[in-house]
């Protein structure tokens, strides 16, 4: 079995495995060919094709070569280290070599995928990557990753239908969960509602019931007119500091979610609006749960203040608590006439779209209306150029109500700043990946659901908010964590060179690098994700980048550069 | 044969990595000329990564990232653009500034990508091999880009490059923000002088000179070679060995 790399004076042996991907690679490129040019590569000891590297096969090959071979590097040229990096990362850990002792080519997905009709070009280049593979493969160091504690304790931040479900879900698992709400009272969105689609439930009788799972959970804490102050620390270790009513309060935990929901949009200046006679969806609400809607012509727009150049998205839900209104008013008293004036009515799934059917057959009528040319609204009508039969209308109408859309906060900005999480272009908070990590950030332990992330139904709020609470289970139920090794560090050797400046201290977006007691710079490896810009900044060129170090980097570019250096 | 430019692409792992991969899931189909080096942020791209690229004779260097706001690390990309820009500033004194680019792609703009990345080779195929490549490179050239990587090397360019933004969007120890216009002025003539430095400590290292032989050698005003070498005598790089005649020769300590 190969040595574990600890004394540095270890020969550099490279094996090198070339994989056809069945015809993906080796349809286009000689697989072979290329495996036996990697074997006159500088260290590389020995070299072979398969048809799937990542199949038993392939990796029993690797295995076995590292044992015979003795080798100390491993690369594989193949698909992308995107998704498969970890897989021969493991391969040759279980054969006792460091994990970060593997490097990766990418000669599928960026090369013969994309160079189909060039086979000579993208054999060349596959060389290339290979070549620069090889030489960065014999310059990677061992790295170990590092082990930090957990307190098995959660922050939820906001009191909504989503921050209530995550939090009793944590609650549930046996976690210790605080609940901030910066309002006076728990229920955010959810206390304005009505009726809530698809089946006209009412919002109160499902708000009350979720409060009273809150008040009944035992390992459930909550804070109303609290907000986040300051936030510290890392994944499993966060130390957190809240502010109720001007009293500060600290709390430690291992994961936060946030749940901040969104704000309505007041359409001021928009069609009129006056918040008696013309509404908003929510303020019709208030009006039906008052029994306070006499009017008999009433006409709703649907879009206001969305789908523009301003705010381009669609809020989602403003279509169904138009059908739902509407059909809740028709069902009191069909005489009323509800006229719906839409540019597209957007209701997926089986429920939505069958509201949208009984509205039809209740009598409730549709009018297409365009952004060019959108409704006039004046004293006591609405005209409307309708788009189906190319004509303006004159509506009569005794109530207007506005379908706006839910906007992101506006302290979206400054939580986003404490949690050093981003934002996308409309303000609302952006996931680490929209489909392989939908309810998680980009920072690790810091999680998302509910419409802080875009407009959702309270359906979608509650799925959301059990989303989010089960994965921060998964760093909740872990007694201690191993974050990543490949980060950056400022070596014994180089502290000399370190003048202080503090530049690294600036640029770090995750507040990773201190200057600690002793007035040095101190790298805290367990907040560092190793994006490297603190070494590329780093004026002494002292901190090192473990994984993209100098040294790796320079030897890609000079093996495909290919020039002697001096 | 035609000429087929050799180019190198710095890719950041979370946004135009995966755009490139993209569009390999999409069969999307570009030409071979660029070869990828890996980095987790675009802001990890140091300026020498480019300089040296250069030297090496290749054709054209592609830094991507991910879109203004969407960067991984919150504010990486940021950070690469202001390195990005000093990098082009130094090249534009050898007119190789064109021969590099900065450009966002997400992960969801495979299409873009391979678009991208064609223009990118399209324009350095028009644009012809680059004057320090090749068997029989410009020697002048390469002294001149391997000044430029020990000017932007240099503990000043490097920590002018650093605080800019913070100079610039916040505050400096005495709690004034530079306005934008006040740092460039700066910035500028800093890369002109530490430029200037740097061919002079480059030449010396060679053997000792004269203030005259280096302006001929640098192609400026004698004046401007004594100034900056009063400086560098400031810094311990350059002491004077002898005076011949009345002329002082100066070399490296």
């Amino acid at each position: 079995m190969a040595e574990k790399e600890e004394n540095g004076v270890e020969k550099t042996r490279v094996g090198v495995f070339i994989c056809h991907c069945g015809s993906n690679i080796g349809g286009l490129i000689d697989c072979k060919k290329l495996a036996e040019y990697a074997g006159t590569l500088p260290d590389v000891v020995h070299f072979e094709d398969n048809l799937y590297t990542c199949s038993e096969n392939g990796l029993n090959a690797i295995k076995n070569a590292i044992k015979e071979h003795n080798l100390n590097r491993v690369v594989v040229a193949s698909c992308t280290p995107r998704t498969h990096e970890p897989l021969f990362r493991e391969c040759i850990a279980e054969e006792g070599l460091n994990e970060y002792l593997f490097n990766f080519v990418n000669i599928r997905d960026q090369c013969t995928w994309v160079h189909m009709k060039d086979p000579e070009g993208a054999y060349a280049k596959a060389q290339d990557l290979v070549r620069m593979g090889a030489a960065k493969a014999t310059k990677l160091e061992a790295l170990e990753k590092v082990s930090v504690n957990v307190n098995p304790t959660a922050l939820v931040i906001g009191g909504g239908v989503a921050g209530m479900s995550a939090a009793l879900n944590l609650n549930n698992q046996g976690f210790t969960t605080h609940l901030i709400e910066k309002e006076d009272q728990l229920g955010g969105r959810l206390r304005s509602l009505h009726k809530l689609f698809p089946h006209n439930l009412d919002a109160s009788t499902l708000l009350n019931e979720i409060k009273s799972n809150v008040e009944k959970a035992s390992n459930l804490t909550v804070y109303t007119s609290t907000t986040l102050k300051e936030v510290d620390g890392f994944v499993g270790n966060y130390d957190v500091i809240i502010d109720q009513n001007n009293n500060e309060i600290k709390l430690t935990v291992g994961a936060i979610i946030v749940a901040v929901g969104a704000s309505l949009f007041v359409p001021k200046d928009i069609y009129g609006y006056d918040g008696r006679t013309r509404v908003t969806q929510q303020e019709l609400e208030v009006k039906m749960k008052t029994d306070d809607v006499n009017a008999k012509n009433i006409i709703m727009i649907q879009c206001v203040g969305s789908r523009n150049d301003e705010r381009p998205y669609c809020s989602s839900v403003c279509c169904m608590t138009a059908l739902t209104n509407a059909l809740v008013i028709k069902e009191k008293d069909p005489s009323v006439n509800v006229i719906i004036l839409f540019r597209d009515l957007y209701t997926p799934g089986t429920d939505y779209e069958e509201a949208y059917r009984k509205a039809r057959e209740q009598g409730v009528i549709f009018i297409r209306y365009s952004l060019e040319r959108e409704p006039i609204v004046e004293e006591d009508h609405v005209k409307v150029y309708n788009e189906y039969i190319g004509e303006e209308m004159k509506i009569p109408y005794e109530l207007l109500v506005l379908s706006t859309p839910l906007i992101a906060n506006d302290d979206n900005k400054a939580l986003a700043q404490l949690l050093k999480v981003p934002l996308e272009a409309n303000k609302f908070f952006l996931e680490a990946h929209v489909k392989l990590r939908p309810n998680d950030f980009a920072t690790d332990g810091v999680f998302i659901g509910g419409s802080a992330k875009w407009p959702v139904d309270i359906t979608e709020a509650i799925s959301q908010g059990y989303a989010a609470a089960s994965r921060a289970s998964t760093i909740l139920s872990h007694d201690t964590l191993e974050v990543e090794g490949a980060t950056s560090f400022l070596p014994e050797l180089n502290k000399s060179l370190c003048t202080g400046c503090e530049v690294c201290i600036k640029v770090c977006p995750y507040k990773a690098i201190i200057k600690n007691e002793d007035d040095e710079i101190e790298i805290i490896q367990a907040v560092c994700k190793g994006c490297g810009v603190c070494g590329a900044t780093c004026s002494q060129q002292a901190i090192v980048i473990r994984h993209f170090t100098n040294e790796q980097i320079l030897s890609e570019i000079y093996a495909y550069g290919g020039r002697e250096v001096q | 044969m035609s000429f087929e430019p050799k180019i190198l692409g710095f890719l950041c792992n979370w946004c135009s990595y995966a755009g490139a991969d993209l569009a390999g899931v999409s069969r999307i189909q570009y030409p071979p000329n660029m070869r990828v080096i890996r980095v987790m942020c675009s802001g990890r791209v140091d300026p020498m990564f480019i300089f040296q690229a250069l030297q090496q004779g290749i054709d054209g260097v592609f830094v991507m990232g991910c879109h203004p706001g969407d960067c991984h690390y919150l504010e990486g990309n940021y950070e690469a653009e202001k390195k990005f820009n000093m990098t082009t500033k130094f090249l534009s004194i050898i007119n190789l500034d064109n021969r590099i680019r900065l450009d966002w792609v997400s992960a969801s703009e495979g299409v873009r990508f391979g678009q991208v990345v064609s223009d990118f080779i399209e324009h350095i195929r028009e644009l012809g091999p680059s004057p320090a490549g090749g068997k029989d490179p410009d020697e002048d050239l390469l002294v001149k880009l391997m000044a430029m990587e020990v000017a932007a090397g240099t503990d000043r360019m490097r920590a002018l490059v650093g605080r800019e933004r913070k100079l610039i969007e916040e505050e400096n120890a005495y709690g004034e923000v530079v306005p934008e216009e006040k740092f460039n002025e700066i910035f500028d003539s800093a890369i002109h002088d530490e430029y200037i430095r740097a061919r002079i400590l480059l030449s010396l290292n060679k053997d000792p000179k004269s203030v005259k032989d280096l302006a001929l050698e640098i192609e400026i005003d004698p004046s401007e070679v004594l100034e900056n070498i009063l400086i560098l005598k400031g810094r311990a790089q350059v002491d004077m060995q002898e005076i011949v005649g009345i002329t002082p020769i100066y070399m490296r300590t």
